[in-house]
């Protein structure tokens, strides 16, 4: 990626010079405004495109339908709800699944106990779409708010436990020894090196169950939700009403992307210091 | 001979084997060594002689499979950091700054801040790295890195450095100035080392002795006692005597075969 040349060692040259932090600084923001821009073109080029078809006898509404209705539901207090009842469900699903697929991850690439116990379930779930679950949750579960955040939940948590199960296996054999003779005793290990050290595991994983949990939450809504993006969606096909199904893919869209970029700040804020190549 | 008491560390027909599908493989084969309180000794020896096994049974990062290793009087059972390691591939953790690597075994032996702080620092200086203490390894050369791994064994005040192909992974040039480097700080900070490597010159220029294994099975195969005064110079390893000891373990290192054999045996005299 970076072309600055690698620091060496000389034994003339002292203080060893470090030039690759400077020059990657200085080389990134042309490089950057380059692609900012060719994403700008490629965004309304994209949306110019969609017009024109959509004027030129394709059965779409046109961008400034959507928008107008975009407009129109805000006003009448229904885009505000679904999109807090969708997000509400997603983040609830994905937090919880995150957050017990973590310790659980972690349990099962450190104790061989709890990686027996757990993995044959793990896999055998994996390989099952959380949306196959659906009728039987609903047959459990009714058909209140609980299935539906219990799927979400689901496909959370299995992106992100064999993510963190992985990282955990992966950490590096050397390091742990390092911190060995440097002292440390297993709760010291695992606090201080394998946690940081499967951090970036866990950060994808949950990437990962975040683009699984949206994938799941309109379907979830399929069935009798009071509100929702989804269910909008599904009501509107009812109707042949176009331009509210266009609202709804644009929401999921933009809110899935926006969380997406969240995680992604918070992964390069904590995993700066890994070599990337 | 250097006897038991008077002996840093203190290897007793150790042996370590290795069960292969059909057969045991014997990666040492019942070795006898006694390393003098702040001796420096080199090891060197083609792959598979189980140099680096040996440093690991005394690092306490695995076991021998019978006879004792003991540093300080003591029989090693497990890693501690009164036997400090450093490891060919640096092994710095990537995720913290050079100050808080060095710091990483007195925070886990919590030694109060204040105290900590000033070690730290004392061995960031040590090793020159005092520009780059707020840096990530990511930031650092390759020498650059090495010497902050010496640092970080130094600052939990270890009575013993076991060095496994410190210097392998850098070019020659960073080898030779990083080989003076730890010759000085040796010097003031004087530690029992027992230093492995496949560099026949860093094997003489560094040490008091130097010994030379063979493989299959694991065992010593020789003996060098280096007089080469200290501190070492470009001199001294420009000398013609530098040229004869580094001849004498060249030849014993790459013609095992043809040489007469036995050449050592536990019970010859030592430094």
């Amino acid at each position: 990626m970076s072309l600055a040349p690698t620091p060496l060692d000389r034994p003339g040259a002292q203080p060893e010079s470090v030039p690759e932090k400077t020059n990657r600084r200085a080389v990134a923001p042309s490089k950057r405004t380059k692609l900012v821009v060719l994403n700008v073109l490629s965004i309304v080029g994209g949306i110019s495109i969609w017009w024109i078809l959509s004027l030129n006898g394709f059965n779409f509404p046109t961008p400034g339908d959507v928008a107008l209705k975009a407009v129109a539901l805000w006003d009448a207090g229904i885009l505000q709800k679904d999109i807090a009842q969708s997000l509400a469900r997603v983040l609830t699903g994905f937090l919880l699944g995150s957050l017990v697929a973590i310790p659980v991850g972690f349990l099962m690439g450190w104790y061989t106990t709890a990686r027996g116990l757990f993995e044959p379930w793990i896999q055998f779930f994996r390989t099952i779409p959380p949306l196959a679950l659906l009728p039987l949750v609903l047959v459990l579960m009714g058909i209140g708010e609980l299935p539906k955040v219990f799927v979400i939940f689901l496909a959370a948590f299995l992106a992100c436990v064999i993510s963190t199960y992985q990282g955990v296996v992966n950490v590096d054999k050397t390091l742990i020894n390092a911190a060995r003779v440097l002292g440390a005793k297993d709760l010291a290990i695992f606090v201080r090196v394998v946690v940081p050290a499967s951090t970036p595991f866990i950060l994808v994983g949950m990437r990962v169950g975040l683009g699984s949990s949206w994938a799941t939450l309109v379907a979830s809504e399929l069935l009798a939700a009071p509100a929702g993006l989804g269910k909008r969606m599904q009501d509107a096909q009812l109707y042949y009403d176009l331009p509210t199904i266009f609202v709804g893919i644009v929401c999921i869209g933009i809110l899935g992307l926006v969380m997406d970029r969240l995680l992604l700040l918070a992964e390069t804020k904590l995993t700066g210091w890994q070599e990337r190549r | 001979m250097t006897t038991a008491t008077q002996s840093k560390i203190s290897i007793q027909n150790i042996r370590k084997t290795f069960q292969l599908k059909n057969e045991e493989f014997v990666a040492l084969g019942g070795v006898d060594l006694d390393i003098a309180d702040n001796e420096f000794v080199t090891v060197v020896g083609p792959s598979g002689c189980g140099k680096s096994t040996l440093m690991n049974i005394l690092a306490g990062l695995e076991e021998p499979t019978s006879g004792t290793a003991s540093v300080g009087g003591k029989t090693v059972s497990g890693p501690g950091p009164d036997r400090g390691v450093i490891f060919q591939q640096y092994a710095l953790f990537p995720w913290l700054t050079v100050r808080k690597n060095v710091e990483f075994g007195l925070k886990v032996a919590k030694v109060p801040a204040a105290e900590r702080r000033e070690r730290t620092d004392y061995f960031i200086k040590m090793v020159g790295l005092e520009q780059f203490a707020d840096a990530l390894p990511k930031m650092l050369s390759g020498g650059m890195k090495q010497r902050c791994a010496i640092a970080r064994a130094y600052a939990v005040n270890p009575s013993i450095l076991l060095m496994d192909e410190p210097f392998g992974a850098l070019d020659a040039l960073t080898r030779v100035k990083l080989q003076e480097q730890l010759l000085e700080t040796w010097s003031q900070e004087k530690r029992t080392v027992m230093f492995i490597t496949h560099d026949v010159d860093e094997a003489v220029f560094l040490a008091n002795r130097v010994v030379v294994m063979a493989a299959r099975p694991g065992r010593i195969f020789d003996i060098i006692d280096v007089d080469l005064p200290y501190p070492r110079t470009e001199e001294v390893r420009l000398s013609p005597r530098f040229a004869e000891l580094r001849n004498r373990v060249w030849h014993s290192v790459y013609h095992q075969e043809t040489s007469t054999a036995g050449s050592y045996s536990p019970s010859s005299p030592t430094a």
